[in-house]
């Protein structure tokens, strides 16, 4: 690779492509010419002692540059069968959409008449009261047909087999991506050690929570310190204050420009009326509605999911993720031209248990066009990768696989039996993983949960849960015999507590 | 940054194994790739391909004083921290002059040796070979010209009621650094919108 100095130059021209035309890079600019201005900075030394500050301040963690005869499809995802996996899965998908769209006999997509139109201005707040025939509709996938795509993936210079030889892998996952084990976790995760007092376990202490509470408040969100928010987050953010330190992670604002972007939208929906509406509609009567603690929010995951899929900035989310939006042609008004255009606008068509992204955010933010945008920049950071084939670290391959990993290095004796038996781990803990767990556990074990994913900014922590709550449940499951009693064991997790058992199975289990 | 690549012949790889070839069914681990260059060359960045190599050392023959010299240049650089593991397997590499252990002068022949002690993966090489010589030398790049061409700082002013400069150039700063990505940028679309002229009848999505 390039050496340290040059590669540092690469990577920050990178940040600054990335940067430029946003409010941040002007006001960037304009702090650097102000800077310029001070006595103690010469011009000449400029180049090296910014170089020295990143590396004092910590800043070494940049990204790698890309190697500049990498096609960008490359950066997306280097590894060639992955790639080829999310296209046929993709294929798949848009095959099954189109075979709903023609057998049903309805648009992808057409614009609303106007009566139409101000029928549903005047039911926006309650979308939840309207019973459509959602019948004929079915989701487009639910997670276990995307485990099996999963389950499929086969690197073609690689061998495998069925059997259990030295080669092969003993879980579903068949890849061999670079997952962390338990002592390389806990150096990633030090802040949830035995020592760090943590919110989730040391809540019902007798210390006087008001110098903690004074500290995140006056230091943290008053100076608007992101990353300081972030850090502090990985120890879990206080009730009250949640809600503010995650829009400050999250980067997301209260500016009129927000409100207007998500007024574009609502009107957006009032004028168009998709296939995927419906699509969404039936997801959420299926899951949210069903469940005890986010019922009560459905009207809201109307609000925020419709207009979700006509938002065209998630697009830009397609340059770091290798699926690729469905496409579709149009013939333009004047009759001359084929138009492509994107179908949903946004390019995500939700699948099965989608809107439990959105639900537990609704017991933060109460105002739509909030709620709206961090649910957005959760989904375009973090979410995507649940539901993508890719070697990140953060994608649903690696998740999968470190959760297997973590299981057979220290349960193996459970992980042995439970293949035995027909009721391969995976199998149960996918749904989990995939929802980030939302909806399996209680919402404020959830949040407590989704703290450490934005503080630690990577979802591997979903996979340590779920390799920790079978480890908590290893002996009743050494009893079962069968899948189905495997998971009835595990059917209920909304009893458990969340950082007690991330911190046992990580720090207090020997290595 | 990377002139343009000499011509050269990159001959096929030989496996380095024990035993005989033919019979013996366990996989090589070491694979050696000769590449001949048409004339001496004084490279500068060797770029490539990786495809599942964890290790790779580079030899060259330098012509020097009439003869032909064999020299390691790079012993045992990592291209995958993990040789079991799929990190770098398929990652894009260039190593450069200044890495290199002698000076890659006059080369004539670039020997790649290729290790890949993992028995986890059935083939592995290095791909898209290219050989690229020094350059002529190139002026450091300057500091942008808006940091050399300061503008001295300025007397206050007596604004008489008007708003203060300061702000108002901030928020115009924006404002302009918009319109400059809007001319530099290349879509035709507006932005945001997802209709054509304000239709967007989608019949069936493509397949391709």
């Amino acid at each position: 690779m390039l050496d340290e100095s040059a590669e540092l130059s690469v990577s920050i021209t990178q940040i600054v492509q990335r940067l430029k035309g946003t409010h941040l890079h002007s006001q960037l600019e304009k702090q650097a010419k102000e800077c310029l201005h001070k006595p103690e900075i010469k011009l000449e030394t400029l180049k090296d002692d910014v170089r020295r500050l990143l590396k004092a301040s910590g800043m070494t963690c940049l990204p790698p540059p890309r190697h500049p005869r990498a096609p960008p499809e490359h950066t997306k995802e280097p590894l060639a069968y992955m790639r080829k996996a999310q296209v046929n899965w993709e294929k798949r998908i848009l095959k099954s959409l189109n075979s709903m769209c023609t057998e049903l006999g309805i648009p992808l997509a057409r614009k609303r008449r106007v009566p139409e139109q101000n029928e549903l201005t005047n039911k926006w707040n309650e979308m939840g009261t309207d019973e459509p025939d959602l019948s004929k509709f079915r989701p487009v996938y639910a997670p276990k047909d995307f485990l099996e795509v999963l389950v499929g993936l086969k690197n073609p210079n690689n061998e495998r087999s069925e059997d259990l030889t030295v080669r092969s892998h003993w879980g579903l996952i068949q890849v061999s991506l670079n997952v962390r084990d338990i002592p390389q976790t806990r150096e990633m995760y030090p802040e949830l050690g035995l020592t760090y007092g943590q919110l989730g376990i040391d809540d019902h202490t007798h210390v006087p929570p008001g110098s903690h509470l004074f500290f995140c408040f006056s230091v943290v969100v008053s100076e608007h310190d992101s990353a300081a928010a972030q850090q502090y987050s990985r120890q879990g953010c206080p009730t009250g204050l949640r809600a503010q330190l995650w829009s400050l992670i999250l980067n997301t604002t209260d500016d009129p420009e927000a409100i207007t972007h998500y007024e574009q939208l609502k009107a957006r929906v009032i004028h168009h009326d998709l296939l995927v509406d419906n699509l969404i509609y039936k997801d959420v009567k299926l899951t949210a509605s069903n469940d005890d603690y986010y019922f009560v929010f459905e009207d809201y995951l109307y609000q925020v999911l419709l207009c979700f899929s006509r938002d065209t900035a998630v697009l830009e989310h397609f340059n770091y993720n290798c699926a690729t939006p469905p496409k579709s042609c149009i013939q333009s008004k004047s009759g001359s031209e084929q138009c492509a255009v994107v179908y949903p606008p946004n390019g995500v068509i939700p699948f099965h248990g989608f809107s439990m992204y959105v639900a537990p955010l609704c017991f933060l933010y109460n105002e739509p066009s909030k709620l709206y945008s961090v649910f957005r920049e959760m989904y375009i950071r973090y979410f995507f990768r649940l539901h993508s084939v890719s070697s990140h670290p953060s994608g649903i391959v690696s998740l999968c696989l470190q959760f297997e990993r973590l299981l057979q290095t220290h349960l193996p004796q459970l992980f042995y039996h439970l293949r035995e038996i027909g009721a391969q781990p995976l199998r149960i803990a996918f749904k989990w993983i995939v929802r980030a767990f939302s909806g399996y556990l209680s919402t404020d074990q959830l949040l407590l949960l989704w703290d450490r994913i934005l503080g630690y900014d990577s979802l591997e922590i979903v996979a340590v849960l779920a390799a920790a709550v079978f480890a908590f449940r290893a002996e009743n499951l050494m009893e079962v015999t069968s899948l189905a009693s495997a998971e009835a064991v595990l059917a209920d997790l909304s009893t458990l507590k969340v950082m007690p058992l991330l911190q046992i199975f990580l720090f207090a289990t020997s290595v | 940054m990377s002139a343009n690549a000499v011509s050269c012949t990159i001959k096929s790889p030989v496996a380095l194994q024990i035993g005989d070839a033919v019979s013996d069914s366990s996989r090589p681990g070491v694979y050696i790739t000769d590449i001949t260059l048409a004339e001496p060359v004084n490279i500068q960045e060797i770029s490539f391909k990786n495809y599942y190599t964890a290790y790779l050392t580079v030899r060259l023959q330098r012509r020097e004083d009439g003869s032909a010299k064999w020299v390691t240049c790079l012993r045992n650089y990592c291209l995958m921290s993990n040789p079991h593991a799929e990190d770098g397997s398929h990652d894009y590499f260039s190593i450069y002059r200044h890495q290199m252990l002698t000076e890659p002068d006059n080369v004539t022949t670039v020997r790649l040796i290729l290790r890949q002690p993992s028995s986890e993966w059935l083939n592995f090489s290095i791909e898209e070979i290219n050989i690229h010589p020094c350059a002529k030398e190139d002026s450091e790049r300057d500091v942008p010209a808006w940091i050399s061409t300061l503008t001295p700082v300025e007397e206050p002013l007596d604004l008489n009621g008007l708003p203060d400069p300061e702000t108002v150039s901030s928020s115009i700063q924006q404002m302009w650094a918009l319109t400059e990505i809007m001319q530099a940028s290349q879509t035709a679309a507006s932005i945001g919108r997802f209709d054509v002229e304000g239709s967007y009848d989608v019949k069936l999505l493509s397949y391709t």
